[in-house]
């Protein structure tokens, strides 16, 4: 994980792989929470995220309200395809208002 | 996982749910308040469905499915449940009961004749179903527009075709191995999810938010052409740890209203929700809160959030709905089943069997150092085996009541069988248990249900007489059927008792003279004539039905008795009843007993049948040697000299003692040589070469290594007896 300095700096980039279930959360969120000390904004790569269930996305929405709260930004870029797939299932791209690369939808069913 | 062992274990849980659904079935047709066992039957049908599901047999999800589509009518009152449907639900669980032995019995194809039945049943359960459609199909005649709605007094019905269904899943869910996206999955399976909100306004700061713990609801507009119980089920697994409400398509706004009123999140909000997944459109949600505003639809503002629903519903008179009562039920069900729910477990009885026998094992091993340590001089060591004695003797008693089952459940299920029987003979009988919790062996208790069944039919055919004749005869027209428990110096009594005719003893005695059972020279009492209804091919009946009468049914009784190492008795008086008395032996494995000895060999006798113990006077030798029997205190007691019996060699010694030991009321004298105090005995079976062998009734490992064979006291007694009695007669 790299991390700049903040105020003007380019944005911390975190990037998360494996599951984000259950079984890692715990871990998962110390991983989510730890950069908004340092950083203002903050670029979660979720591209190797392989799985991802409520626990995961429990913890997506939390860090989002943490960083509105600390007047910090935070983003989820390069949603794998399973990131996708639950963001969908519950009708929250709009919530989080990221980006959502609709070309990791190629080649899925 | 071995899907057999799953599949087992489904087939005894179903065979248990049936017989609840059953005692349900019975339940209602004595009792006033019928929700609960409604509800019982309900859930049995339900969770059966379910299990049979996992293990894809259709034949009986099918079948359960009418069952259960019809108790929720009933449960939602929208039929009532009677007779004839208590009847009918029988005849249902029996044939449940055919799919599953079907199934036990490996069968690919369901019988032909099981089959027909099956959809003979699903024909007569559906005209409960097709009666009552025409009142629950939705108004879709109702005009949908707004001033319609506003006209019916209360709300008309949401244009949405689908149903809203809101899920509060709980903090334990994701705890409990559960994700809640599987259930939207599955919902996906049966239908389409076409709105969806997702909530997490219970979601903490992030320091307190716990990363196991579930923070997350939906509320769902969702299409399906789904029945109310396929969406229900979906949920099935998670209706524990989740607050589900579902509102089936053009449900009414009124229902709706109740519906907000029922959800935590604050009413306006909850609105917003509801349209923004699709449930209700702007202009609906509007008529919902300007109805309960009284005002123009249109100036519905954020004032009016803080007027209360929940008075105006009610006083418009509006129809709480089905669905939120019943998931509400539900709940309250639930939580009532899990605190009545005894804390039990399931063994391998092949387990428990093992453990028995080790328990028996480490009893013999601590009376053979016990009786090392008795002969060292070691006093410390005295005390440790002796204090091992007791423990074991401690777990002996605690392993030993773990085989130990009540009684009545086994008694519970003749409710069923003369209630049949009662309705086939045209006679009123009622079924009276008690002593419902006397315990007894596993084993016993499972063999101990064939001669039951059939003492219990012989009252009912025989035993109770019609009503007319019962009438004539000054009795209550109901017949009662009495079936009692209790225990008694170490064994278990059982009766089964009418309050019938009573048995004829001149008829008997004709009977039996017919049959050369008996000379016309015997002197019989009167309960020895009644036994002889036990002998084979014995029948005074006059007329033979399927039931009984043939004459074949008393014997096998009286054997299958015997072979449980117990004994039957008759009492009667004629024109008030009988009264059948089975005794049996409380336990099987280990007995508390009293060694004797004679000659070189040792002999057990059962410890709570010894009455007293005495020696044999020189003077009493003497005097029996011409008759069997000894003064004993005034009272005549015929003895056995097990000497003799047994044919030991070698000569009495100087001095004998007797046993005195009882059962059944009846006394004898064991007269042997020495006493040699009270043992635990673990029961070691004799083996097929032995099991003819008269007044022996096993053996048992004494400490010392050898064998000592275990009497069986019930019979020597009679031996006793009777060889008094022949002697009298010889006499006399």
């Amino acid at each position: 994980m790299e991390s700049t300095s903040d105020n003007g700096s380019p944005p911390c980039h975190l990037h998360l792989e494996g599951e984000m279930t259950i079984f890692t959360a715990l871990d998962v969120k110390e991983r989510l929470l730890a950069p908004l000390a340092n950083c203002r904004q903050i670029d979660v790569d979720l591209s190797q995220v392989s799985e991802i269930d409520s626990a995961g996305l429990q913890l997506m929405l939390l860090i989002k309200r943490e960083a509105a709260a600390q007047g910090k930004d935070i983003r989820f870029v390069a949603h794998s395809a399973a990131v996708v797939d639950v963001l969908e299932l519950c009708q929250l791209t709009g919530y989080f208002g990221d980006p959502v690369v609709m070309a990791s939808l190629n080649g899925r069913g | 996982m071995n899907l057999d062992d799953a599949l087992q274990t489904f087939i005894v849980e179903s065979h248990e749910l049936l017989q609840a659904m059953e005692d349900a079935l019975l339940e209602i047709e004595h009792s006033a308040d019928l929700s609960e066992s409604i509800n019982a039957i309900f859930r049995a049908a339900h969770t059966i469905k379910g299990g049979a599901g996992l293990f894809g047999l259709d034949g009986i999800v099918a079948f359960t499915h009418v069952m259960e589509s019809v108790l929720d009518k009933v449960r939602g009152n929208e039929l009532s449940i009677d007779d004839d449907m208590v009847a009918l639900l029988l005849s249902c669980g029996d044939h449940i009961k055919a799919l599953l032995n079907s199934l036990v019995a490996g069968q690919e194809e369901i019988d032909p004749a099981v089959a027909a039945e099956g959809a003979a049943l699903i024909a007569r359960l559906k005209r409960y179903l097709g009666a009552s459609q025409p009142e629950t199909a939705p108004a879709a005649t109702l005009p949908q527009h707004h001033e319609a709605r506003l006209e019916t007094m209360g709300g008309g019905f949401v244009e949405t075709d689908n149903w809203h269904i809101s899920l509060r899943f709980g903090h334990d869910v994701l705890r409990n191995g559960m994700d809640p996206f599987s259930f939207l999955r599955y919902l996906g399976t049966m239908g389409q999810i076409v709105g969806i909100s997702t909530l997490f306004d219970t979601l903490p700061p992030a320091a307190e938010m716990d990363p196991e713990t579930c923070y997350l609801s939906f509320e769902i507009n969702f299409k399906s052409d789904a029945d109310k119980a396929a969406i229900e089920g979906a949920f099935e697994f998670v209706r524990d740890d989740c607050v589900i409400h579902i509102l089936p398509p053009k449900s009414r706004i009124a229902d709706f209203i109740q519906f907000i009123k029922d959800l935590p999140e604050e009413e306006l909000r909850l609105g917003d929700i509801l349209v923004r997944c699709g449930t209700l459109t702007q202009s609906e949600l509007d008529s919902a809160l300007a109805f309960q505003a009284g005002a123009d639809p249109h100036s519905a503002s954020a004032d009016e959030r803080n007027k209360p629903i929940g008075e105006i519903v009610s006083q418009a008179g509006i129809v709480h709905p089905p669905v939120i009562e019943a998931a509400l039920e539900k709940q309250k069900q639930i939580k009532d089943a899990k605190s009545q729910e005894s804390r039990v477990i399931r063994v391998d009885s092949e387990k428990l069997d093992n453990l028995i026998n080790l328990v028996g094992e480490l009893v013999i091993a601590g009376a053979s150092a016990s009786l090392l340590s008795h002969r060292s001089r070691d006093v410390q060591l005295q005390e440790a085996t002796s204090n091992i004695s007791r423990l074991v003797e401690e777990i002996r008693d605690g392993a030993l009541q773990l085989r130990m089952v009540q009684i009545g459940e086994t008694f519970r299920r003749f409710n069923r069988v003369v209630r049949d029987v009662s309705r086939e003979m045209n006679k009123d009988i009622e079924l009276q248990i008690s002593g419902a919790e006397t315990e007894l062996d596993k084993t016993v208790v499972e063999k101990i249900g064939d001669p039951l069944m059939h003492l219990v039919r012989n009252s009912m055919d025989h035993g109770i007489e019609s009503s007319e004749l019962r009438q004539s005869r000054g009795k209550p027209v109901k017949g009662t059927v009495r079936l009692n428990a209790y225990h008694e110096s170490g064994s278990i009594v059982i009766e089964v008792g009418d309050d019938g005719g009573g048995l004829n003893r001149d008829k008997i005695l004709k009977k039996a003279l017919d049959k050369g059972l008996v000379s016309p020279t015997q002197n019989l009492s009167d309960q020895e004539i009644y036994m002889l209804i036990f002998e084979a091919g014995f029948s005074t009946a006059e007329q033979v039905t399927n039931l009984s009468g043939r004459g074949v049914g008393m014997d096998v009784v009286r054997r299958n008795i015997e072979a449980l190492r117990g004994t039957c008795e008759l009492d009667s008086t004629e024109g008030q009843g009988s009264t059948v008395r089975i005794r049996l032996p409380l336990t099987l494995a280990i007995i508390d007993g009293f060694q004797i000895g004679v000659g070189s060999a040792s002999y057990v006798v059962p410890l709570d049948m010894v009455k007293e113990c005495l020696e044999l006077s020189s003077e009493e030798r003497q005097k029996s040697k011409e008759h069997n029997d000894i003064n004993l205190r005034g009272e005549v007691l015929p003895f056995v000299r097990l000497r003799e019996r047994f044919r030991e060699q070698g000569q009495a010694g100087q001095r004998e003692n007797v046993v005195v030991v009882q059962y059944a009321g009846q006394k004898a004298g064991l007269v042997v040589d020495e006493l040699m105090g009270e043992l635990q005995a673990v029961i070691k079976p004799l083996g097929c070469l032995f099991t003819n062998l008269k007044g022996v009734s096993g053996s048992t490992i004494l400490g010392n290594g050898e064998v000592a064979l275990i009497l069986d006291v019930p019979a020597l007694i009679q031996q006793a007896v009777s060889a008094e009695t022949q002697i009298e007669v010889a006499l006399g």
